[in-house]
């Protein structure tokens, strides 16, 4: 295997746990670089950062909350909103550790080329946000955050090993036998959200047609693979909000056919150049 | 007439029934997840950390963070109690799905890590959302935090496992606590089975006591006799019809009273005494 065929994928782990290491040292030796869990955060000790959604349910739920997470959540939104909101899902989120071994495992099995029997919409995602939203008005507590597999994961990392993993479990193996990312990529609301975040982000994957010899590689890879459906036919930018920037199409594909650009800035730019 | 048709799936019927769809999956949706969400909140025994909101105000507002509980554990001054640097164990932690408390929200656990209240409250200044709310914990005159504002809980003594109340002596609650002679109270009584040794009993002062918990941890029986609980689950209210007549300033408030706010009759008020005799509730 060549390097540039993993390298996003090892930039990506990289980020990942590097994220995780850093929050989990910030608990235990008290390191001041990033403290707190993935949905408040502390940078440096200065800079707050806040996950938008579990703002938006506890507003939901009806509380006033301090300036802090206020600031922290535009950070975050504008941070998401240049470089594609779902490079959050794809970067860092660690629930894409377990969905991602899933989908891997699923390939190496070949699950997926057994039809299955089971179709849910992609859409899933945003009738939770709704359901979520609903909820936490009605319960007046954010509906999300208490069985959000993602904060449970974080914190389990954090803050020591505990109970709830059992729902980490329920994802892999749902992920893995039930439906081809099940979760990150039909029901989680987090994921919806990031997406409506990201729409007019400027950071995305283009595809060159011509130079594509249609093997759909990248397909067969593509956590949300209807956003690839210009592969072989169209040279545009992927510019579905679902696309989770994490890459691993640019890494599989052995054409040059796929690549990150800056909106159409440097795309255009490029063109001036060949000629 | 009496010829059946075949009723057609007009666009109008696909829209009624497309949206019957998505309602019934929303309303399934709201009512799973409302479920869980009011089963989540049912912890009235849990004990925040100091400055909490009210419980139902603070399930809101935290965001689950755990800042507050960094900060707990990696407070540079902490110390054991033998001197030792750093407790690796912070009073703080951050609920679980096993802990029977909303999961995510900090609490703590006095018989295993009690509050040590700090002088500089750490945790209090950390919470980005304000759930720990850092006016409650400064005083209004100093500007300055103040540990007695501290409001976690309130510490209860089951008199009949307190030695203290058999006529042993231990005062190890009286002397772990922060607020020695203030929150616990010995009070001395005559031991009238020997005839000539006294009880020392411990009485908590409620209005001083912060819930730290370290009475609930020095206590010596082997399930704590002297323990934590919060506010309103531990203590009763008198309700506004009681008034101390000994009492200037709370007879103030007889004299402050608008008459048209004083109910004496009700539905009840209608009805005879002599309608219940006749009633046969009685069971004559």
């Amino acid at each position: 295997m060549k390097f540039s065929n993993i390298k996003y994928l090892i930039l990506r782990r990289f980020t990942q746990f590097g994220l995780l290491f850093l929050y989990f040292a910030g608990n235990f030796w008290g390191w001041k670089i990033l403290q707190g869990d993935i949905s408040t955060s502390m940078l440096f000790n200065k800079v707050p950062l806040s996950d938008p959604f579990a703002l938006l349910e506890i507003f939901a739920s009806g509380a006033v909350v301090g300036a802090n997470v206020l600031i922290g959540a535009l950070i975050i939104s504008l941070f998401y909103g240049i470089i594609g909101g779902r490079a959050f899902c794809s970067w860092v989120c660690p629930v894409n550790l377990v969905t991602d071994a899933a989908a891997w495992l699923r390939r190496k099995l070949l699950i997926d080329k057994i039809e299955r029997k089971l179709w849910i919409s992609r859409n899933i995602r945003y009738y939770m946000i709704i359901i979520v939203l609903i909820t936490s008005a009605i319960s007046g507590l954010a509906a999300f955050e208490i069985l959000s597999p993602i904060t449970i994961l974080n914190r389990n990392i954090i803050f020591g090993v505990g109970s709830g993993l059992g729902l980490i479990a329920a994802i892999f193996i749902f992920d893995l036998f039930v439906v081809k990312n099940g979760w990150c990529g039909h029901i989680c609301p987090l994921g919806g959200v990031y997406s409506i975040i990201g729409k007019y982000s400027i950071f995305r994957v283009k595809h060159t047609s011509e130079n594509c010899t249609l093997c759909m590689k990248c397909k067969d890879v593509c956590p949300e693979s209807q956003v690839l459906h210009m592969i072989g036919k169209k040279s545009i930018n992927v510019n579905d909000i679902e696309c989770t920037n994490c890459g691993r199409c640019i890494d599989v594909c052995d054409d040059n056919a796929l690549e990150f650009s800056i909106g159409k800035y440097i795309t255009e730019n490029k063109k001036k150049e060949s000629k | 007439m009496g010829e059946k048709e075949k009723k057609k799936i007009t666009p109008r019927r696909r829209f009624f029934t497309d949206m019957a769809h998505h309602i019934g999956l929303g309303t399934m949706g709201v009512m799973l997840l409302g479920g869980y969400a009011t089963k989540a909140k049912s912890s009235p025994l849990t004990l925040r950390p100091p400055a909490a909101l009210a419980e139902n105000d603070f399930l809101k507002t935290c965001i689950k963070c755990g800042l507050c509980a960094e900060a707990c554990v990696n407070r540079p001054q902490n110390l054991t109690r033998d001197g030792k640097k750093k407790d690796k164990f912070g009073t703080l932690k951050m609920a679980k799905a096993s802990d029977n408390v909303t999961i995510g929200t900090p609490f703590f656990t006095p018989r295993d890590t009690p509050c040590y209240m700090c002088e500089d409250i750490p945790c209090v200044p950390a919470c980005p959302t304000g759930a720990l709310d850092i006016t409650k914990v400064t005083n209004s005159k100093t500007k300055k935090l103040d540990i007695r504002q501290m409001d976690m809980g309130v510490a209860v003594v089951d008199v009949h496992s307190c030695i203290a109340f058999w006529g042993l002596q231990c005062d190890a609650c009286y002397r772990a606590c922060p607020l020695l002679d203030e929150a616990i109270k010995l009070q001395y009584n005559r031991n009238s089975r020997t005839g000539k040794h006294a009880f020392l009993e411990p009485v908590v002062n409620p209005d001083v006591c912060t819930g730290c918990g370290l009475c609930e941890k020095a206590c010596v029986t082997e399930k704590p006799a002297i323990f934590v609980l919060p506010k309103d689950v531990a203590q009763g209210k008198v309700g506004d019809h009681y008034v101390k007549g000994w009492d200037k300033k709370d007879q103030q408030r007889v004299k402050d009273r608008n008459e048209k706010d004083i109910i004496t009759h009700d539905d009840r008020s209608k009805k005879k005494p002599l309608d219940y005799l006749n009633s046969n509730q009685l069971g004559l």
